[in-house]
């Protein structure tokens, strides 16, 4: 056998091949409708600007009432960290209880007790991000879950269903930005959903009602006329921890490489 | 079959097919694959409902404003306006059926939660008027001299 | 409380969720799935690879591996909040997930061990059986005993010489099927941490072939641990002379047994040990010298804050010193004792560096935790997933053995195959 017909057999068997596997695709049903848009209308997303956050911590306490989270539990669906940079490139981060009390003291929590002092001259650059679940579009908590009780609904949201959850915590490990918990009352995976009570009644998120100054914002990017839609479009956003492929639809204004 | 050697395999599709026919009793009817495929949508239907119908706690200054319009009015003026009433008041609840009352937060804490004053120029933090919690009266509630639906200088108690 | 908070201690900025949530026993789990597919490996290698001096060790690797098997999902059903909802598992499982291949692995692993112990001892089964028929007035535990056998010989009656060469052919299939199986039952549990991309330090695709071998070592030193407490026990009551034995009689002969078989799988257990430290350092050194964003925090746990873990506890004395104890010549049965308990403790400590050392650093890469593990329980979930869980789910597998051995005899039983 020449090169020529080597080459001439293997594009008959590779086109045959091909042929029925390329049938069977257009043939099934999802593909179809990912190629011709989704049927629905709702994609939630969240705009975070770090500019406007003063680290009061509302919306972190108004999310615990909400979405019944115990209050005294060091746990909570959103949570707000400071960042202090300080002159000679050291960066300080805490975020004390969550937030739930806002930050009253220049003082970073170390954990363990320990506290650090900053003097006020010595500070490069500070400033507060609040962090929630980021809804993700290929959600590496869903994905490991054994038996189907966390979910994306078609609108985005990642749920979780209280009556299957077995408590194995895989999920809680597989979110790379630490947005999962066990409930301390209902023992089952717990994370923030966008308060989507709230949200499919056309009310704004707990979180982002509670915000005084409009750094929390929650809208649907399928729909143009989205306000939070045409920042995302129009203007520099970023997303936290991208390397993990998990495509996250919390967006930021204002981040810095420093954000963890 | 026949041969014996076979036995074991009888056992163990019985067990399988016991298993399954125990499955159809055991899931819920709605359980199956959703909109996001089997990746991300296999679930119970019946849990996006069981979602949506949580309690809504707080709900929003407009649900305030007609009940409390000299209330609402008065703040509107001033820069405590872009504080929502439940912040201080607490989620409304039903109110006024359920609770006939909101429990008002004056805690010092509420207040510091902006007013303790940090030096972080590049945060919103910047802009707002803060004092120092040590040394600015520290055993005192700040409603004594404060008021918070006045906030300015002039409104001091 | 929240679940994870009681042994944990945070350490620099951490977010407010993290806590071990993954503990003692899911390090037990790996440990223990780790010893069922090593006492497989170690029967087929007798009964697929025809190796010869294994024999005596083969069947009662298959049986220890089948107690072992019962204890294997104990560790998660501890570690479960809802542990009487783990049966969602198999009836909506969820494949995407490692965990979900649990249920099927595990059956079907399950299967072939219980097949392969059928055929082994379905002559047993249908000697005692039909001794008892015979008898006439049974006593009530006879009835019983009946009842069980009779069941067991899945109402097979037939062990003329042909039909016990089917058996031995159909052992050495199922054998075969089993080693690829056991291997899959282990190598997922490798995957279940190695898929975690979330986890710096587990997120590695050599982690499921590390827990096969690492699985395999334990596995052999579990049973060549277990078979030398055997044959003391049997020296004892030879030299007493209480029970007759058909197979050997004196206390030298079983000596003589003991050492030959002993030496034998020693050099197995060197075999796959080296592999296993060869694969395990090779996954540090790449860490180390490709530096990814995460390897500023693994190198301050690795190096740091674990150096005793890992380094000495684990590389030391669990690998080095048994190493040595077991590569000097003249190897006597002390020495081997002493080498085997260390790998034991040495493979723990390589899960325990895993699973909890996967977890001694922040997702922020920022901050780190301590785990402190419960030593007194005082509520339920330290009695769980505290000492006591633990030593309890280690135990298991020999009260297991006790009560399985009585219906599979392991010694004094005359071997057709």
């Amino acid at each position: 056998m020449n090169r020529r017909d080597f080459l001439k057999k293997t594009a008959v068997v590779v086109g045959g091949l091909s042929l029925p596997l390329s049938a069977f695709k257009i043939l099934t049903p999802k593909e179809l409708l990912a190629s011709t848009g989704s049927k629905t209308k709702t994609r939630w997303v969240f705009l975070v600007d770090t500019y406007k956050c003063v680290g009061c911590g509302m919306c972190v306490k108004a999310c615990k009432l909400e979405n019944e989270i115990p209050y005294d539990a060091n746990v909570t669906r959103t949570w707000v960290e400071r960042y202090v940079i300080t002159k000679d490139g050291k960066t300080f981060a805490d975020t004390p209880k969550g937030a739930r009390d806002g930050f009253v003291t220049s003082k970073i929590d170390l954990g363990e007790g320990r506290y650090q002092d900053i003097k006020d001259k010595d500070i490069d650059k500070a400033f507060f991000v609040p962090k929630l679940c980021n809804q993700c579009e290929n959600p590496p908590c869903v994905q490991v879950c054994p038996v189907g009780a966390t979910y994306q609904t078609d609108d985005g949201i990642v749920l979780v269903d209280r009556k299957w959850c077995i408590g194995c915590g895989y999920c809680i490990m597989g979110c790379p930005y630490g947005v999962r918990f066990f409930h301390p009352v209902y023992h089952t995976a717990e994370k923030c959903n966008f308060c989507y009570h709230r949200i499919t009644k056309g009310l704004k998120t707990a979180c982002v009602q509670a915000c005084p100054f409009g750094a929390r914002q929650i809208g649907n990017i399928k729909d143009p006329n989205d306000p939070v839609a045409k920042i995302i479009m129009t203007e520099r956003v970023g997303i936290l921890k991208e390397e993990y492929g998990t495509k996250p639809q919390v967006y930021y204004i204002g981040l810095d490489r420093e954000v963890k | 079959m026949k041969s014996h050697v076979f036995r074991p395999l009888v056992v163990v599709i019985s067990i399988v097919c016991i298993a399954l026919i125990v499955r159809v009793f055991y899931v819920p009817k709605d359980f199956g694959v959703h909109e996001r495929g089997y990746m991300y949508g296999w679930y119970r239907q019946g849990n996006i409902e069981e979602w949506k119908n949580v309690k809504v706690k707080y709900q929003g200054t407009e649900y305030c404003k007609d009940c409390h319009s000299d209330k609402y009015e008065s703040i509107m003026t001033t820069p405590h306006a872009i504080i929502p009433c439940e912040d201080c008041h607490g989620p409304a609840l039903e109110h006024p059926s359920e609770p006939p009352k909101l429990a008002v937060d004056k805690s010092r804490g509420l207040c510091l939660r902006c007013h303790s004053f940090l030096p972080y120029p590049t945060s919103g933090r910047a802009n707002i008027r803060g004092i120092n919690p040590d040394t600015h009266n520290p055993d005192t509630e700040c409603v004594m001299c404060h008021n918070p639906h006045k906030p300015s200088l002039e409104g001091l108690k | 409380m929240v679940h994870g908070e009681i042994w944990t201690v945070k350490e620099l900025f951490t977010y407010p969720n993290e806590y071990i949530y993954w503990s003692i026993q899911i390090v037990m789990y790996p440990f223990m799935t780790g010893l069922v597919a090593g006492a497989f490996v170690l029967s087929s290698l007798y009964h697929v690879f025809g190796i010869q001096q294994l024999k005596d060790m083969a069947r009662f690797a298959l049986v220890f591996s089948f107690a072992l098997l019962f204890a294997a999902p104990m560790p998660i059903v501890l570690h479960l909040q809802h542990p009487l909802r783990g049966i969602n598992v198999m009836m909506t499982s969820h494949f995407t997930s490692a965990i979900a291949a649990f249920g099927i692995v595990f059956f079907s692993y399950g299967a072939i061990v219980a097949s392969e112990l059928w055929f082994l001892y379905r002559k047993h089964f249908v000697e005692i059986a039909l001794s008892l028929k015979d008898k006439q007035d049974k006593t009530f535990s006879e009835q019983l005993k009946f009842i069980l056998y009779c069941t067991l010989t899945l109402g097979v009656y037939d062990i003329s010489e042909e039909a016990l060469k089917k058996d031995e052919k159909a052992i050495k299939v199922l054998a075969g099927l089993g080693i690829p199986v056991a291997c899959f039952l282990h190598g997922y549990a490798g995957f279940i941490f190695g898929s975690v991309k979330a986890n710096a330090l587990w997120m590695t695709p050599l982690m499921p072939v590390i827990f096969i071998m690492s699985a395999i070592v334990s596995g052999i030193a579990l049973c060549l641990l277990t078979y030398i407490a055997v044959m003391e026990i049997r020296k004892l009551l030879a030299s007493r002379k209480k029970t007759p034995y058909q197979m050997y009689q004196s206390k030298e002969e079983l000596k003589s047994v003991e050492m030959h078989v002993v030496k034998i799988t020693a050099k197995y257990l060197l075999f796959f040990m080296i592999f296993a430290i060869s694969l395990e350092l090779l996954d540090l050194i790449f860490r180390g010298y490709t530096a990814v964003k995460s390897w500023d925090v693994l190198r301050s746990v690795i190096y740091g804050r674990d150096f005793t873990d890992i380094f000495i506890l684990q590389y030391g004395i669990g690998n080095l010193l048994p190493l040595t104890l077991f590569l000097l010549p003249g190897l006597t049965l002390r020495r081997t004792v002493i080498g085997v308990l260390l790998v034991l403790f040495g493979v723990f400590m390589m899960r325990y560096n895993v699973v909890i050392g996967g977890q001694a650093f922040s997702l922020t890469f920022a901050g780190y935790m301590h785990y402190h593990l419960p030593i007194i329980p005082h509520n339920l979930e330290t009695l769980k997933e505290g000492l006591f869980g633990a030593v309890g789910i280690f135990v298991m597998p020999f009260i297991l053995f006790y009560f399985i051995g009585k219906v599979f005899p392991v010694f004094n039983y005359k071997d057709s195959h």
